[in-house]
């Protein structure tokens, strides 16, 4: 029997494998394919504070081996949610971590301090890095000033465990990390979606409404396990890595790279039950290596 | 419930140059498909297809554990599909998405356009049990589009339309003289089919007061309303077409 128990500051997982904001819903939708209530945690659709209707269709263009999303935050803001899905989904047995989001800092603080009244929310996301709005988002992620910027002013009003979640769009992910460690996360989560394009040489019109979108799926994995062990040299606080995680090997790559948990997005759409395959062939994986605590995987690379 | 299942291809029978039936058997969730229904199907082993396809079922069959879908093969997913063989396996998830309303006694008018014409058999049946007066309309741009009459001639009175004039009615589909005729007194329209055809027919709905529902097939990633990538603009806001559709009243959408 191994361990597959893993520590994100003061949260204790019971396997690494989580599945990553705005691709798992709030995880009720999946309760027909598994017991969401398995994963190590689960990171739900970002939330606002206000309803936001997101961007007009079309919003999605599959790519070679992934696709572009230009969603632009859709929920219903976060009264909608305490009052609607809250109550639905806080008895699944893991952490339930929101993803929090905002178009100034005030908007970040104010949102962190709604959450931070939720008993069953041991966590946030701070989603400094969604390419799809117009205000605030990425903008917040992609210079140092204004990423330390937000984060201690959301540090200030919430104890609880500090995650920031950094945008790859940047020319120095491990700045980024440091800065943002100095700032006061207990946790750093990568990466979000890269900014990219499609066209439709025929009718000569780009194939998103917004023109650019976030890249996601397999093809931005070499760049994501890059981005993981680059951050990982960097800083002394653990890391939920993602980006194009399709199976266990995926996974196991990414635990290698130093990531402590990882987070488990697109494939959800084309397979909803992969998150359980992928903490099952970790445990194989393990069994099949000898490895007694998925711990030990972290930062394993041999180089 | 939704279920994911690994299926068997029964039958793969092309219909014409572009279109084929996929059967596929071994299916546990027949009985909680509903005429409207969609299913999520996984292409394999074809480098640039990544996301699964939507399907409008065209038909299922309890006893067998089969389901069937209609196809065109318009791009690479639709084409890789085509190339199936009997006994491979096939991944899905289903059903998925809501379904029309079946009035009883009632009289109806069933318009889709090629493709489109997919979810109507399932459709047709169920009405006809339910003592409706039916009338299904078809159209294509040659008479090579114009399919499954047979079957819904067993439901009701058929008419179609080509744009070549190879058979019915020359022009398009809401050009059609049933819709300029005197006993034009439906209950109910139903339609499925490119956007500007059904548009078209709603349009003529509105005019005329009468109730529409639309099935729409906007473009997905999952299927099960966690991307909200298939938005349609509502008077209630953007719904999900995969979870609040694929089929809505005219009146709730933005038209």
């Amino acid at each position: 029997m191994v361990d597959l128990s893993t520590k994100i500051h003061e949260l204790e997982l019971k396997n690494p494998v989580c599945t990553a904001s705005g691709t798992f819903g709030y995880g009720e939708e999946f309760a027909d394919f598994f017991d969401p209530g398995l994963l190590g945690s689960i990171f739900i659709k970002g939330l606002t504070l206000k309803n936001r209707a997101g961007n007009p269709y079309p919003r999605m263009s599959e790519t070679a081996s992934g696709m572009l999303n230009a969603v632009g935050l859709q929920n219903k803001g976060i009264d909608h949610f305490i009052e609607n899905i809250y109550p639905r989904i806080k008895e699944f047995d893991t952490h339930i971590i929101a993803n929090v989001n905002g178009s100034t800092v005030e908007e970040y603080v104010e949102l962190t301090e709604r959450i931070n009244e939720l008993d069953h929310i041991p966590a946030i996301e701070l989603n400094i890095s969604c390419p799809n709005v117009k205000e605030g988002g990425m903008a917040f992620g992609v210079s140092c000033p204004s990423a330390v910027a937000v984060t201690e002013a959301v540090r200030e009003v919430y104890d609880k465990t500090l995650i920031v979640k950094l945008s790859p769009n940047v020319t120095d992910i491990a700045e980024m990390a440091l800065a943002v460690e100095g700032a006061g996360a207990d946790s750093i989560s990568l990466v979000n979606t890269f900014l990219g394009m499609a066209i439709d040489a025929e009718t000569r019109k780009p194939l998103l409404s917004t023109i650019t979108g976030g890249l996601s799926g397999p093809s931005i994995k070499p760049i994501a396990l890059r981005m993981v062990w680059q951050v990982y040299k960097a800083v002394n606080i653990p890391v939920f890595g993602m980006g194009g995680i399709m199976n266990a090997t995926d996974a196991i790559e990414f635990l290698l790279a130093g990531s402590s948990a990882v987070q488990v997005g697109t494939a959800c759409f084309i397979d909803p039950q992969i998150p359980i395959k992928i903490i099952q062939g970790i445990e194989d994986y393990m069994e099949r290596h000898g490895v007694k605590e998925v711990r030990e995987l972290v930062g394993g690379l041999i180089d | 419930m939704k279920r994911i299942e690994d299926l068997t291809v029964k039958n793969l029978r092309w219909l014409n140059t572009n279109s084929y039936v996929l059967e596929l058997s071994g299916s546990e969730a027949t009985r909680d498909i509903r005429p409207g229904n969609f299913a999520e199907i996984r292409i394999d082993n074809h480098p640039d297809v990544f996301l699964r396809r939507p399907f409008s079922y065209l038909d299922y069959n309890k006893d067998e554990k089969t389901v069937s879908f209609f196809v065109k093969a318009i791009g690479k997913g639709t084409h890789k599909l085509g190339t199936l063989k009997k006994g491979e396996t096939v991944n899905i998830i289903h059903p998925l998405g809501n379904s029309f309303s079946i009035p009883e006694n009632k009289k109806v008018l069933i318009t889709g356009g090629g493709s489109g014409i997919a979810p109507f058999i399932m459709l047709g049946r169920e009405l006809k049990e339910k003592g409706n007066e039916i009338h299904i309309l078809t159209g294509g741009r040659t008479s090579e589009d114009i399919l499954f009459t047979d079957e819904f001639r067993k439901y009701g009175e058929v008419f179609c339309t080509t744009e070549d004039g190879s058979l019915g009615e020359k022009g398009l589909l809401t050009q059609h003289s049933i819709f300029s005729g005197k006993a034009f007194d439906y209950d109910l329209i139903y339609t499925c089919g490119p956007d500007g055809m059904m548009k078209a027919v709603a349009s003529i709905a509105k005019e005329r007061s009468i109730d529409c529902e639309a099935s729409l097939e906007n473009l997905m990633a999952c299927g099960f309303g966690v991307c909200l990538c298939c938005i349609q603009e509502t008077t209630e806001g953007n719904k999900c077409v995969c979870t609040e559709g694929p089929v809505f009243n005219i009146n709730e959408l933005k038209w």
